[in-house]
């Protein structure tokens, strides 16, 4: 049993996930495992109806998904533990580097703690099985404080940057 | 030195705060200590083997006196009444209540200091020269780089889980003081033919069960380019280093399976990408972090003072102090002193509380109010006139510590071990503590002369015995503790791994083993010039197993 929030709110999931042997539904918005991309790549590409997403477990790269980037509408990365932090550097190139403008999802070990992490880094979705986590999110309490001492990515929040020290900001 | 604006006060503040209530809910029992256990890491606090410990972070190991004096009265309050700095220029507390914590950093926040940082698999402390903005050799002050870095990686959202921890050490001078290139990153500040200041950068450094001396990645680096290059490679680090095996995740793994060459065009690729973006660093803002570490006002004194020159004369242990633990200033008439913290038979790095509160009146009335804390677990007074050596030799004496054994055998490097440490297999504090009673005699000691020993209670290598010039490893062989000896390893820019000699020795043949190597150099130098690192380096290892296993060589 997991809850999504999306950009801060609790969102219901319309997104089907197709991990095994099923077959893709036409018309559904689906997310895939990477294997399952890699085989029906062009399939999934040129579906008339039905948004298309990609599942990437800690060890998979980006670099397989990163040239039909226009094409997909949502990545989610997975947290196999919170100590794992592999999909945070995946969020950034996705976001930077790529210019990703779909959502990226963290899903697995999803933490409070983390959460202002993972937002910084891209995140703009979370999807949460830890039940103190989503008590706490329902809450908005993110567990972050609202001082950086670098840039990231600044997402909805707005940020001021501090006089006399060009990489550090402030939430407004 | 830094100074805290209104920003890192609240930082700090806001982070206490937060810490205060993780440990209320630990203490309540709604976090259980699974749960807990990321959180407290990240404030430096580790359970050990008896107790919770606190590492307090010491920022590239520069103090004032009432920092200095804040870490004696947490002392005296919440632990033993000592404290033990680290090799990491840190100092950690080994016997506070957890239920105290939120108080100890609240009392640290009062004179900005933390423990953000100082455990998990994040970017540890930024460590650097100990002689940093003092030493006659200095290219520039590598202080304000590291302030820089400090800053950035502060909760770095995407670094504070990465494979393994991550040490950046920065040094502003040739001569290495600091083990620079035993880090995941080292940087030289160097200045080109232009006059610009750059960095040189190394990679893949470290210590632990596989030491590796870092590879030189960029000869040269313009200043404004740090931030980017560091957040490259880092990036390409987490993303690739390994996680299947903790003793294979840090990045001195990842760069010697990929190969330089490899990961540089990775590293590379994502630098290009990012280096005129915002964390291009704008020369005023260098420049302002700068300005926090200007030199002190000195006087314009002669570069001799005859009062010392005297009591050298009248006084031979003062003489003695003087020629091993004062070094040269940058400025005419002022000198360095290093107070060792290695007392014949003492724990090497503990003080007490008043000791600390000695140190930091040394500081405030002798040192402009800078103190600093060296990897070597010393305490240094960066800029003393020289005309108030004497009045400060008198002041450590009484205070007990006024050992003239800067750079000699007796000034050892030693982990915490097993007496503390729940990661140790062996002790390592009582050896040091049986070599320096062994080693104790002041005109034996100088006539050994330079000679670094360093000693690690386990292959962790806290006690960074790979680069001592003897470097002893405590293992636990079938329930007995046994210590491998090594020899010509070296931290500083001549970088070298020591090479086992041989089978080890169990604690109570290790001390006679050191000396069967000192009495080996000293029968075979070619000279009282040649130190024992060069002797080595010319003979090679065999005369010293000779010396060490003669049976063998019988059989």
């Amino acid at each position: 049993m997991s809850t999504l929030f999306v950009g801060g709110s609790v969102t219901e999931d319309r997104w089907v996930s197709i991990d095994g042997e099923q077959p893709v539904p036409e018309g559904e918005d689906v997310v895939v495992s990477l294997a399952i991309f890699e085989e029906q790549r062009h399939a999934l590409l040129t579906r008339n109806v039905g948004k298309l997403g990609v599942y990437l477990e800690a060890d998979d790269q980006i670099d397989t998904i990163v040239d039909d980037l226009d094409k997909i509408s949502l990545v989610a990365l997975d947290f196999p533990s919170f100590a794992d932090g592999r999909a945070y550097s995946k969020a950034r190139l996705l976001r930077d580097r790529h210019g990703f403008g779909g959502q990226v999802r963290a899903t697995g070990d999803v933490r409070i703690d983390q959460v202002q992490h993972m937002r910084r880094s891209g995140f703009d979705a979370l999807q949460v099985s830890h039940q103190p986590t989503v008590d706490s999110l329902m809450e908005i309490k993110d567990a972050g404080l609202d001082l950086f001492y670098q840039p990231a990515i600044e997402g909805a929040e707005a940020l001021s940057s501090m006089g006399g020290r060009s990489w550090a900001r402030r939430a407004l | 030195m830094y100074r805290y604006d209104e920003f890192d006060r609240e930082f700090v503040t806001a982070r206490v705060a937060q810490f205060r209530d993780q440990v209320a809910r630990r203490v309540s029992g709604e976090l259980s200590e699974d749960n807990f256990k990321p959180l407290r890491l990240q404030n430096g606090v580790y359970l050990q083997l008896h107790a919770y410990m606190l590492r307090v972070a010491v920022p590239y190991g520069t103090l004032n006196s009432s920092q200095m004096r804040m870490l004696g009265h947490i002392a005296r309050k919440y632990d033993r009444d000592y404290g033990h700095f680290t090799t990491r220029q840190n100092i950690q507390f080994n016997w506070p209540k957890l239920a105290d914590i939120p108080d100890i950093l609240e009392d640290l926040a009062s004179v900005e200091m933390h423990a953000i940082q100082t455990s998990g698999n994040c970017i540890r402390n930024v460590t650097a020269d100990h002689f940093a903005g003092a030493s006659a050799d200095e290219v520039a002050d590598p202080r304000p780089y590291a302030e820089i870095l400090r800053q950035w990686s502060t909760i770095h959202p995407e670094f504070l889980f990465l494979p393994r921890k991550f040490k950046i050490a920065v040094i502003g001078s040739p001569n290495d003081r600091a083990a620079m290139q035993f880090h995941d990153i080292g940087l030289e500040v160097r200045k080109n033919d232009a006059g610009d200041l750059g960095l040189r950068v190394f990679v893949g450094g470290g210590l632990g069960r596989t030491p590796m001396i870092g590879k030189m990645i960029r000869d040269w680096l313009p200043e404004e380019d740090m931030l980017s290059y560091c957040e490259a490679i880092l990036r390409v680090y987490n993303l690739y280093g390994r996680r299947d095996n903790k003793y294979k995740a840090r990045i001195k793994i990842l760069v010697h399976e990929t190969g330089l060459e490899e990961l540089k065009k990775d590293i590379e690729a994502e630098f290009e990408r990012i280096k005129d973006g915002v964390l291009k660093l704008p020369d005023e803002d260098v420049a302002a972090i700068g300005d926090y570490f200007a030199p002190p006002e000195f006087e314009d004194l002669p570069d001799r003072d005859q009062s010392v020159e005297q009591a050298k004369l009248d006084n031979r242990s003062f003489a003695r102090w003087v020629d091993r633990n004062v070094s040269q200033h940058a400025q005419s008439g002022y000198a360095i002193v290093t107070v060792a913290l290695k007392g014949t038979g003492e724990a090497p790095g503990d003080a007490t509380s008043a000791q600390m509160d000695v140190l930091a009146d040394l500081g405030e009335r002798y040192s402009h109010d800078e103190l600093r804390v060296s990897h070597e677990q010393n305490v240094i007074l960066p800029h003393v006139r020289l005309g108030d050596l004497k009045a400060i030799y008198d002041a450590l004496l009484a205070a007990e510590m006024a050992s003239p054994n800067a750079g000699l055998i007796t000034d050892i490097i030693a982990c915490p071990g097993l007496d503390y440490c729940a990661l140790a297999t062996a002790r390592s504090i009582p050896v040091a503590q049986e070599l320096s009673e062994r080693f104790a005699d002041l005109d034996r000691q100088n006539e050994i002369g330079d000679l670094k020993l360093k000693i690690s209670g386990c292959i962790n290598a806290c006690g960074h015995h790979h680069v001592g010039h003897i470097g002893i490893l405590g293992v636990d062989r079938r329930g007995e503790e046994l210590y491998q000896v090594t020899l010509g390893g070296s931290g500083d820019e001549q970088a070298a791994v020591g090479e086992i000699i041989g089978r080890g020795f169990s604690k109570d043949d290790i001390s006679d083993a050191v000396e069967t190597i000192v009495d080996t150099y000293l029968a075979r130098r070619l000279s009282d010039d040649e130190a024992f690192l060069d002797a080595y380096q010319r003979l090679g290892p065999q005369p010293f197993k000779d010396a060490l296993y003669p049976a063998k060589e019988a059989a």
